[in-house]
């Protein structure tokens, strides 16, 4: 299949027959990839180095701490926070083919499923909605660790730890702030297949934010 | 299920539109994404289940057992939510390039840092 860019499909002539739009929003993935994997490396390189604790998986003793820590790390929390996220990208994906598929009634199926399938604002919602959910979860760890006495002063682990769970934080939160405006253009004009492009750059900023949490759930969270 | 399937005779609307915008193929159905999201679910149950098998721990296959999975988990996603599979290849390309320089860079400063080492002779 030629991939050669139609004029009036949706983008003007480009020399890569591709809409540059999305040709951006992969090379700054890629660079974002880069960002995130120097602070992986930081997290890791650091690891096991700090003097003072608490500490992500080991138990901190007198006299590195003046009482007894335990591990800080909230395996059970995580877990569920990571499954959250998972879910939000499933969501995505059909936030995306609904709005691709506006134009074919029924395409979804019949009946009450089906209409929910094919609704790009319920999934839109449920995405936005579990993105907060996920950064709800954050906030309820980084509060816990503060009062168990791991700021981002403490040692190397909690500098390395918060910088990159927080960078990861932080791009969660555009990425619900995308979504939630993708949601009331949905709802003031409707969103149709014309649009899908704008709705697959934000769904391809969403999963990669996905990918990012699913490297720093292994590196950072289970190995020890 | 009706949901579960594309009407392939409604397709040729869609697949313009994707090559347009430089996609090869349609993007996947209701019933890949479904089966995408379970395996997704197993890989994470598996990963924090082994977390608490106190002799899986300890056992040498413990890294490499969540490198492995957390590296399907992400290549999963990167090829059927973000259709890198489906796309063109100058999206593989923008993608895959600095992400293999990134892990190569990663690597490397993990042996200049010592948490690698090699073992010769």
């Amino acid at each position: 299949m030629a991939t050669s860019a139609l004029a009036g499909h949706g983008h003007p002539p480009t020399t890569t027959g591709l809409d540059h739009r999305k040709v951006a929003i992969w090379a700054f993935i890629g660079s974002e990839c880069m960002l995130f994997t120097s602070l992986i490396s930081t997290y890791l390189v650091y690891k096991g180095r700090s003097v003072n604790g608490p500490f992500p998986h080991e138990v901190c003793n007198p006299p590195q701490c003046a009482t007894q820590l335990k591990p800080i790390l909230n395996i059970p929390v995580t877990s569920v926070s990571t499954f959250v996220l998972l879910m939000s990208s499933l969501a995505m994906v059909l936030a995306l083919a609904a709005v691709e598929n506006k134009d074919k009634p029924g395409w979804a199926g019949t009946g009450r499923w089906g209409r929910a399938l094919a609704s790009s604002k319920l999934w839109l919602l449920m995405t936005a909605i579990l993105g907060s959910t996920f950064l709800g979860f954050q906030a309820f760890e980084f509060t816990s660790f503060v009062h168990e006495g791991l700021t981002i002063r403490q040692n190397l682990f909690g500098s390395s730890f918060f910088t990159l769970t927080g960078f990861h934080g932080a791009h969660v939160t555009v990425g619900v702030l995308w979504l939630l405006t993708l949601l009331a253009i949905d709802v003031r004009r409707g969103l149709g297949p014309k649009d899908a492009l704008l709705v697959d750059i934000s769904a391809l900023y969403w999963h990669f934010v996905d990918v990012v949490w699913i490297a720093i759930f292994t590196l950072v969270y289970l190995i020890r | 299920m009706a949901h579960e399937t594309h009407d392939p005779g409604h397709s040729s609307v869609s697949h313009v539109d994707h090559a347009a915008l430089g996609e090869v193929h349609e993007h996947p159905s209701w019933g890949t994404y479904k089966w995408v999201a379970l395996i997704l679910t197993v890989i994470t149950v598996t990963e924090v289940w082994i977390y608490y098998v106190p002799a899986f721990v300890a056992s040498r296959l413990f890294v490499p057992v969540l490198l492995t999975m957390s590296a399907i988990k992400f290549a999963i996603v990167v090829m059927f939510y973000m259709h890198l599979k489906y796309d063109h290849k100058l999206f593989r390309a923008l993608f895959t390039g600095p992400l293999a320089i990134a892990i190569v860079t990663m690597i490397v400063l993990l042996f200049l840092f010592g948490h690698l080492s090699i073992h010769a002779g």
